[in-house]
């Protein structure tokens, strides 16, 4: 049995708040960047079924760019920043004015414009929460691809597969303006790193 | 396509369609998406398997669709219930691509091409001949798998369409 099926809503009220800082930093983080102010939701911490993961991003076949970075450090996992391709499109033109079609692909500096971005709200993210937690979290560097959401968020799950069914997500979605940026956040802890978190925070673990 | 023909499959799901009937998987990573194929009496088999061996499993009871070792002898079991002959399976797969490249290769970010080693050393056992893959590389793709004709469809971002 999954032992975090059981996660009392106290603890993921815990989570939620872990998540809430880290986003609130790597949105300030972001509105710097494209010197506008950026809005970002409530995160949403939820224990879901694999088979649902890719829904919150519009499908398992949707195509997104990801920037996938691993989290090292005493409390391992996965980190994710999805974006959907209008929404890519829109961050290289206000940050580099490049103005490029959708059909033609990404160029190589488009590429690296969009993989800085995911560094960026990466670090700022995990520093936050390190800080926060007093454990140490670092970033390796980032890999990028375009590609299905399903099989790109499949791999960050892959540690999960051996416990159970579904895994625990915490998922922040950016907002520039009123208009959605479509940017969506995705920190998957590995499993042991839960009872990790919860301790630094003073959270009793049975 | 009618919808009513379309048996969709999971992830670290098997499912077995006949006489037409399609099945299809969507977004394979670094998942495999193996087929069998029985083509006198029609009936096909197809696993999304998730990872390679049920020796890790810390889940109890575990899901024998997910893991490449259990999957298998699962699905040929419940085509051998559907009226196939098992020595008259040929296989098919696609998936197993590794989705980022990283220079830690530690082996759970080597997932794909493990899971491909062990489907294929499943079909060794059962001596079931894989008569065509596409796996590997960096890329998600969706795949559907004909029961009437055996064919495979494989779908990608990257590289279009292909038929296996």
């Amino acid at each position: 049995m999954n032992p975090l099926a059981k996660l009392e809503a106290f603890k993921l009220d815990v989570l939620k708040e872990v998540g809430n800082i880290g986003a609130g930093n790597a949105a300030t983080a972001l509105s710097r960047l494209l010197d506008k102010p950026v809005d970002m939701n409530v995160p949403t911490v939820s224990l879901i079924p694999f088979e649902q993961v890719a829904d919150r991003v519009g499908g398992f076949e949707q195509v997104v760019i990801a920037v996938f970075l691993r989290v090292e450090g005493d409390a391992p996992g996965n980190m994710f920043f999805l974006i959907e391709e209008h929404s890519a499109r829109k961050l290289l033109r206000s940050l580099l004015s490049i103005e490029s079609s959708e059909e033609a692909g990404y160029s190589e500096m488009e590429f690296s414009a969009l993989s800085e971005i995911g560094n960026i709200l990466a670090g700022s993210y995990l520093s936050s929460l390190a800080d926060f937690t007093q454990l140490s979290m670092s970033p390796t560097v980032p890999a990028i691809a375009v590609d299905m959401a399903g099989a790109i968020l499949s791999y960050g799950l892959v540690q999960y597969g051996e416990m159970g069914d579904s895994a625990l997500l915490i998922n922040t979605t950016f907002l520039e303006g009123r208009e959605e940026l479509a940017g969506h956040f995705f920190l998957i802890p590995d499993p042991e790193s839960f009872g990790k978190i919860f301790s630094a925070l003073g959270v009793p673990n049975e | 396509m009618m919808q009513d023909n379309l048996v969709k499959v999971g992830m670290a799901d098997l499912q077995i369609a006949s006489n037409g009937a399609i099945l299809k998987t969507t977004g394979l990573g670094s998942c495999v998406g193996l087929t069998l194929f029985d083509e006198r009496s029609k009936v096909a088999g197809m696993i999304h398997v998730m990872l390679p061996s049920s020796e890790i499993a810390r889940e109890a009871p575990i899901n024998v669709a997910k893991y490449a070792d259990t999957s298998v002898p699962h699905l040929i079991q419940l085509m051998k219930q559907a009226g196939a002959e098992p020595r008259r399976f040929v296989a098919k797969m696609a998936g197993g691509a590794q989705m980022f490249a990283f220079s830690s290769n530690s082996d759970s970010m080597r997932i794909g091409p493990r899971n491909v080693e062990s489907c294929k050393e499943m079909l060794r056992q059962f001596s079931i001949p894989l008569i065509a893959e596409d796996t590997g590389a960096n890329y998600g793709r969706t795949i559907e798998f004909n029961s009437l004709s055996g064919v495979l469809v494989i779908r990608s971002v990257q590289q279009g369409v292909k038929e296996i």
